[in-house]
């Protein structure tokens, strides 16, 4: 008689219980918050999706004037559309996942506070969803690396091997950007202070990561190693090699990233399953 | 039959006031004291009973104190108690939204939740898309929606809409269809809250109706919390009262809500004048004014469907020339109602010095389920003099019955009008 009860209410639960099952259960209802995302983001704009191509172009111009025109930062020898375009496709997506995975329990709060579902579904959600945006402004990116291929010669682009990591690499980003959005928006239920400090952040990393720049233009060797410290310096030098041929390889570095991005989601997670509990009450 | 779900000491902890730099403070004291020091939480000792009008010491207050019940399998069980009583609370730990701060619950079955109709509605969808989201939100699978849609959308009366994004519906349809949702979920255990108390009167009769089913013909198991008295009277056969937190008392739901109205109602249903300045005349003072039932007993409301009586005990002081009495019955916008003269009493002789009782019979079968207000006359015939006209003396609360003789059993709608007298309908016939 007493082993047979399918809910058990505790008030606290072990540091590692992570109901997987559970989660599957409830892929419905990631796969309609997936379309929720989509579909209502360009609503009501004349624009529409177009927005997904407008926005990284208008970033790319801009950072052609101001960092490859005014500033003269170096490109490692690329064309500088093609350059700040791989950039922004992989820093937008990180930073679009990131600020707002790391909402989850305040925006959500109305939801959450009236049913119960693995609150890990919304988070999932907001990274897969991103994904489609990524698709398009990537296929973007292919399209002007097709017109330099095609009509720019000689192009100077060596496209390698190294291309086909691409999932890999989107794979480890969405992870990242997941990890440290669950852990913020775990500490930010109670103390909105971290929610303010963010958006700072969010911006200070983008140069802290070699987006506007090459990483070989960092130059001083102490320098180039606190770089490669950042989780996403070897995801994005890997892409740019793979697609462009130029920037810095390292598999010692994509390994880094990828054992950070493990122990980040793991540490996450546990932090994320203890507050979703009560955030109700602090939120 | 086997239990459904069995709370065992479930208590919370609330925090008033402010989440600030105190709060951190705090935080960092009750880390100190649990994860170095090893001992137990500091601020649960501290906390206090949850009573919303005495201003407490502590900033910590129960809302939730040793809940310890079972319901059994296909139970319709009313939650009821007065605002912060702990009710909502109780169904957020249920339904998982919040954790207890102490305590277990264990479940057998699905636990589905409506503390809400429409969860996680957006605006910018259509009524369709927010049938699959709203209903996947609430634990249902795509397939399952798929196969219930026709029923869902039938049920909500929004067929029309269905293609139309939810920001152009009224809010009368928002709830409709998000009640429809809801009310096609099938859970083994189902937790309801106050969800009837919104929507048309059109829709509380189809939500009242739907809910009867769940409870009377799917022998599942519903945990119902309402204001509405006649509503959880007639859905749910056990009762919890709930007062500051704690389980005030378990048992058939009929005995559960009278002890929760007696309680409501305690000061309004009587009124005493023990002193010299009672109301009345000089020689004639009002003493006493009780709500009675059928049987003379002192009561705190009454039943629309049972007989109520007023009795006045007043004292004649002096031997005094013969005398009557009335009532007037008021609601409680002031409406003059209805009088009542006492004929029983018109002789001429003096009435003597002494305590005297009177009692007027309400009929059963007459009065609505509403509030009245009771004034009381003394008076004097040929000719005919008021001595006395009392001001408000007591309110009569009067509770609907689903099953008065005055509505059809398949009717749950409100019922308008000041009185609702039985009325003699002959069968139609064809002339």
């Amino acid at each position: 008689m007493n082993n047979d009860w399918t809910t058990v209410i505790k008030p606290k639960e072990k540091l590692w219980q992570i109901d997987v099952g559970e989660l599957w259960r409830y892929r419905d209802l990631c796969g309609l918050f997936v379309r929720r995302n989509i579909t209502t983001q360009y609503k009501q704009t004349i624009l529409g999706p177009l927005w997904y191509i407008l926005q990284p172009l208008i970033t790319m111009v801009m950072y052609m004037v101001v960092f490859g025109g005014i500033a003269n930062i170096s490109t490692d020898g690329l064309p500088q559309p093609l350059f700040y375009l791989g950039g922004i496709c992989l820093w937008q997506y990180f930073s679009d996942c990131l600020t707002k995975t790391s909402a989850t329990f305040t925006d959500n709060a109305g939801i959450f506070g009236k049913v119960y579902f693995p609150r890990l579904i919304v988070p999932l959600s907001t990274v897969i969803s991103n994904l489609l945006r990524f698709a398009i402004q990537f296929a973007l990116f292919l399209v002007v690396y097709a017109i330099y291929q095609l009509w720019v010669i000689p192009s100077g682009i060596q496209t390698n091997l190294y291309a086909l990591l691409l999932p890999m690499l989107v794979l480890m980003l969405a992870g990242l950007a997941l990890g440290f959005g669950i852990l913020f928006s775990s500490l930010t239920t109670k103390y909105r202070d971290l929610q303010l400090l963010l958006t700072y952040f969010v911006s200070l990393w983008m140069y802290a990561t070699p987006i506007i720049y090459p990483l070989s233009a960092i130059t001083n060797p102490k320098l180039h190693f606190i770089m490669s410290l950042n989780p996403l310096t070897g995801i994005v030098e890997a892409f740019k090699y793979g697609f462009l041929g130029a920037g810095e390889f390292s598999w010692g570095l994509l390994a880094y990233s990828f054992a950070f991005m493990v122990v980040l989601l793991a540490v996450g997670v546990v932090i994320f399953n203890r507050v979703q509990r009560t955030f109700m009450d602090t939120v | 039959m086997a239990t459904a779900i069995e709370f065992n000491n479930i208590s919370k902890l609330y925090r008033l006031g402010l989440v600030s730099t105190g709060t951190l403070r705090h935080d960092l004291h009750r880390w100190w004291t649990m994860n170095v020091r090893g001992k137990e939480d500091p601020y649960l000792r501290i906390g206090e009973e949850n009573d919303r009008s005495v201003k407490g010491e502590s900033d910590y207050v129960w809302a939730l104190r040793d809940i310890d019940f079972k319901v059994e399998q296909g139970d319709v069980v009313g939650i009821i108690g007065k605002n912060g009583a702990g009710k909502s609370t109780l169904l957020k730990i249920l339904s998982r939204v919040t954790a207890p701060t102490t305590g277990t619950i264990r479940a057998r079955g699905r636990i589905g939740s409506l503390l809400e109709v429409g969860t996680g509605f957006h605006p910018e969808m259509t009524g369709r898309e927010n049938i699959y989201l709203n209903g996947a939100i609430l634990g249902m699978t795509k397939e399952e929606i798929s196969r219930k849609l026709d029923e869902i959308v039938d049920f909500s009366g929004c067929e029309r809409y269905l293609d139309t994004p939810v920001k152009r519906y009224s809010s009368g349809m928002m709830v409709r269809l998000g009640f429809a949702v809801a009310a096609h979920l099938d859970p083994e255990i189902l937790v309801v809250d106050e969800v009837l108390a919104v929507g048309d009167a059109e829709f509380q009769k189809k939500a009242i109706g739907k809910m009867q089913d769940v409870s009377q013909g799917e022998g599942r198991t519903v945990l119902f919390v309402s204001h509405n008295m006649a509503a959880v009277r007639s859905l749910c056969k056990k009762g919890i009262l709930l007062e500051n937190g704690r389980t005030r008392n378990i048992g058939a739901i009929s005995d559960i809500v009278d002890e929760y109205l007696s309680e409501a109602e305690e000061h309004n249903c009587r009124a005493d004048f023990p002193d010299n300045d009672a109301p009345g005349t000089e020689s004639i003072k009002l003493r006493h004014v009780q709500l009675v039932n059928d049987s003379g007993a002192p009561i705190t409301f009454g039943y629309i469907t049972d007989r109520i009586g007023i009795c006045v005990d007043y004292e004649v002081t002096a031997d005094t020339a013969a005398f009557t009495h009335g009532l007037n019955f008021f609601d409680t916008s002031g409406i003059h109602l209805f009088t009542s003269h006492d004929n029983t009493y018109c002789g001429s002789n003096m009435v003597k010095k002494g305590h005297y009782r009177t009692i007027a019979w309400i009929p059963a079968n007459l009065l609505q389920s509403r509030d009245y207000y009771l004034t009381f006359a003394f008076m004097r015939y040929s000719p005919f003099e008021v001595l006395f006209h009392s001001q408000y003396l007591i309110k009569i609360h009067m509770v609907d019955d689903l099953g008065a003789p005055t509505r059809n059993e398949r009717y749950n709608e409100d019922l308008p009008g000041l009185i609702r007298p039985v009325i003699e309908w002959s069968p139609k016939t064809n002339i």
